[in-house]
């Protein structure tokens, strides 16, 4: 009996052996083209994958497609209206709303008629490769990455998904201070605002002032880093000094003095935001870049007689890419919970326009009677600093199992 | 007396103006800084007035315990880095005096392989990627051609054609070193210089890796600095050792001679070190005491008095010359 096990286990490991790319989900890669499936799912998207028993992504391309479908339902008067007579917002929503019909059928097709056909490749795999099939294994990182992904698609399609205009107020006195019900999901806030709307709103403000301040703030601390590291001497100690200066000065205090020498602007904001957060990078891409260039294939490329430039950006860059990657997801959540602190002080985006940071003030002084109005745009803030940890942290697992504690 | 005078003078002839590389009276201090102000409080001297030449085609062994600046030579010699003071002519060129653009044309010519196999490999790049990259730089073959030659390239090394699509995380340790050593051999260089390459080696591995090198360089007439901190490695490789302690050289002589008749007592000592595989061999054992000490502050006179055997108070305070002693045998000692 025992031996039979065995038997049967070892048979299974030579299998495996001899085919090491039959992953979960990919078990029919290699396969003939099946045209029926390939009908099938240009009939319904993802139905075909699921045929050939290609089950995890058939399930994620048939779900994309319900999502697609029925954002199309909700939206179906406002695409009216946006056709007829839109505003730029409108015309985004409505290229979103689009691109995400066809981009889920064009999927549905692609993974049957393609991805499924395609010989399993005999070349090696590169870091990045070997990083993404980690990363894909990591089921909270891959949930951070969904919401996250959902959380920028709601932002571009916030006018079709939105029940209200985020500023309409309707009758004042009996519209205000409503709890959540059917009309209003979430509930109204003290002028008569819909919630549920003014967080879909508010996510374009947090979303876009985290995305643009931490492009800023990585880009600046990777070039100071890479400056500070590469070329040390005296451009390192300037760097050095300079982070060090600033580090002294706590973040929060920092942008209120800058804040408060100008007039109140998203602009501002976010130029703030991304110069006040560049020196963690900074800092670590420094760190990188003065062992990378000690190492020895960097030697090597000095020996083949490599300009700087082919050495910094080729040889030495791409292997610090993963830590920065990872510092601008942890960043992200980062920043935005940065802008709701300033927009709860009344420093951030200015009213009417919607931002969860002010949101979560606005309800501050009707905390017990009506608890609807700090408490969702707060869940909103924690649902989107969570999704960016988890992404940032499976990141980090995936491109360097040695950070993993 | 005059037998040897005249086997000087002739080695003298057969080197100068020959010889492929020279290097003379070769320096590298490293500042010691410290301090808020980053006051230079001393030097480390890694290499202290080092002097040889290599001949075309010859495989020069340099041996030394860790530490003691043979990497350093070795890297002085191709700039990677600037050496204090010192001449290094290579084909009647002053390679320290070179601007960067003409460095890079020498750049070609000079090469160099690493001791650890694992760093010495960009993780993000595959072989053929790495190799094609050397080959476009240098305009030797680009597209089909650049193709063809890194197939060939892997071939010499002993690995296989399809090796260029992968990426070095895939290789082993020997493999790895075997791309080091193909990557170096891609510019077609003349000279060399190897440094420790077998020394993060298994044994086994080790023989391969020596072997090949050994067949590399007689099909491709290439010129070796050959590193290491093993006499017995070097031997087998060498057509003449120099030995180097505490950033200078103590003996250099035709690998022959220097383990037939090695003069000075370092060398002696180093060649007492080496296991004999014979466990009943009785054989002279020369235990040295105490520590290599720091370049930082080293020694007065000869660098090796303190743990000398045969030192007497003559030898803390007159530096020995670097003299030869008959048949191009050099050696630094002012008892022998």
């Amino acid at each position: 009996m025992a031996t039979m096990r065995d038997a049967r286990g070892m048979e299974a490991a030579l299998r495996e052996a001899a085919a090491p790319d039959t992953r979960s989900g990919r078990r029919t890669a290699g396969e003939p083209l099946k045209p029926w499936a390939v009908a099938l799912s240009a009939l319904v998207p993802g139905v075909g994958s699921l045929a050939v028993r290609r089950f995890g992504v058939g399930a994620w391309i048939l779900g994309a497609w319900a999502i697609a479908l029925a954002t199309l339902a909700i939206s179906r008067d406002d695409v009216s209206r946006a056709l007829a007579d839109g505003g730029t917002g409108d015309w985004i929503a409505l290229v979103t709303l689009l691109a995400t019909v066809v981009g889920v059928w064009v999927w549905g097709i692609l993974d049957i008629a393609v991805v499924s056909t395609r010989p399993v490749k005999r070349t090696g795999l590169s870091q990045w490769r070997i990083a993404a099939r980690r990363f894909r294994k990591n089921r909270l990182a891959m949930t951070g990455l969904a919401i996250m992904v959902v959380l920028y698609w709601v932002t571009l399609l916030a006018p079709f998904l939105a029940p209200f205009d985020p500023n309409f107020q309707g009758n004042i006195v009996l519209n205000r201070y409503q709890p959540p019900s059917m009309e209003h999901l979430l509930g109204t806030d003290k002028f008569g605002r819909d919630i549920f709307s003014r967080i879909l709103y508010g996510a374009r403000i947090s979303l876009s002032i985290g995305f643009i301040s931490i492009a800023i703030s990585v880009t600046v601390g990777t070039l100071m880093g890479a400056a500070a590291g590469y070329f040390r001497g005296w451009v390192d100690t300037a760097i050095a000094r300079l982070i060090d200066m600033l580090l002294a000065i706590p973040t929060l205090v920092l942008l209120l003095v800058i804040i408060a020498m100008f007039e109140p602007s998203i602009f501002l904001l976010v130029a703030a935001l991304g110069l006040t957060s560049w020196y963690g990078s900074a800092r670590i891409v420094r760190g990188q870049f003065l062992s990378l260039r000690e190492q020895e294939f960097v030697q090597a490329a000095k020996a083949l007689g490599y300009s700087d430039w082919r050495i910094i950006l080729r040889h030495i860059l791409p292997n610090t890419l993963a830590p920065i990657i990872v510092i601008a997801t942890l960043g992200i959540g980062n920043v935005i919970l940065l802008e709701a602190a300033l927009s709860f002080l009344g420093l951030g985006v200015q009213p009417p326009t919607a931002s969860w940071g002010s949101m979560v003030n606005d309800g501050r002084d009707a905390m017990i009677t009506a608890w609807w109005i700090s408490t969702y745009p707060g869940l909103a803030i924690v649902l989107t600093v969570v999704a960016f940890n988890l992404l940032g942290d499976g990141l980090r697992d995936a491109l360097d199992p040695r950070l993993r504690t | 007396m005059t037998r040897t005078v005249i086997q000087q003078k002739s080695h003298e002839q057969r080197t100068r103006g020959v010889a492929l590389l020279t290097v003379r009276d070769l320096k590298k201090h490293f500042p010691i800084r410290r301090g808020f102000w980053s006051r230079t409080v001393g030097h480390v001297k890694a290499v202290d007035g080092v002097s040889f030449d290599i001949l075309p085609g010859e495989v020069l062994g340099l041996v030394g315990e860790s530490g003691c600046g043979k990497t350093t030579t070795g890297r002085c010699i191709l700039r990677l880095i600037e050496p204090t003071a010192g001449e290094v002519v290579f084909e009647g060129q002053d390679v320290v005096g070179l601007d960067r653009g003409d460095m890079r044309g020498l750049r070609r010519k000079m090469q160099i392989i690493f001791q650890d196999p694992y760093s010495s490999l960009n993780p993000r790049i595959t072989v053929g990627a790495m190799l094609a990259e050397a080959l476009r730089i240098h305009k030797i073959a680009e597209g089909e051609a650049a193709q063809a030659r890194i197939r060939h390239l892997l071939e010499v090394v002993g690995l296989f054609p399809e090796h260029a699509n992968r990426y070095p995380h895939e290789f082993s340790g020997g493999q790895r070193q075997r791309i080091g050593i193909a990557r170096a051999l891609s510019v077609d260089p003349k000279f060399i210089v190897c440094d420790e390459p077998v020394s993060a080696l298994d044994v086994s591995v080790q023989a391969q890796v020596i072997n090949l090198l050994q067949d590399l360089q007689k099909e491709f007439d290439l010129t070796f600095l050959f590193i290491a901190h093993d006499l017995a490695v070097v031997e087998h490789i060498s057509d003449r050792v120099a030995v180097m302690y505490l950033g200078k050289l103590m003996e250099l002589a035709d690998s022959e001679e220097l383990y037939r008749n090695p003069l000075h007592p370092y060398t002696r000592a180093l060649l007492a070190a080496i296991p004999v595989p014979e466990p009943n061999a009785r054989r002279e054992r020369i235990e040295l005491e105490g520590d290599v000490p720091s370049p930082a502050n080293p020694p007065s006179g000869c660098p090796f008095h303190p743990r000398c055997p045969i030192a007497t108070a003559e030898c803390a305070e007159v530096v020995p010359e670097f003299r030869d002693v008959g048949g191009g045998h050099y050696v630094a000692c002012i008892k022998v």
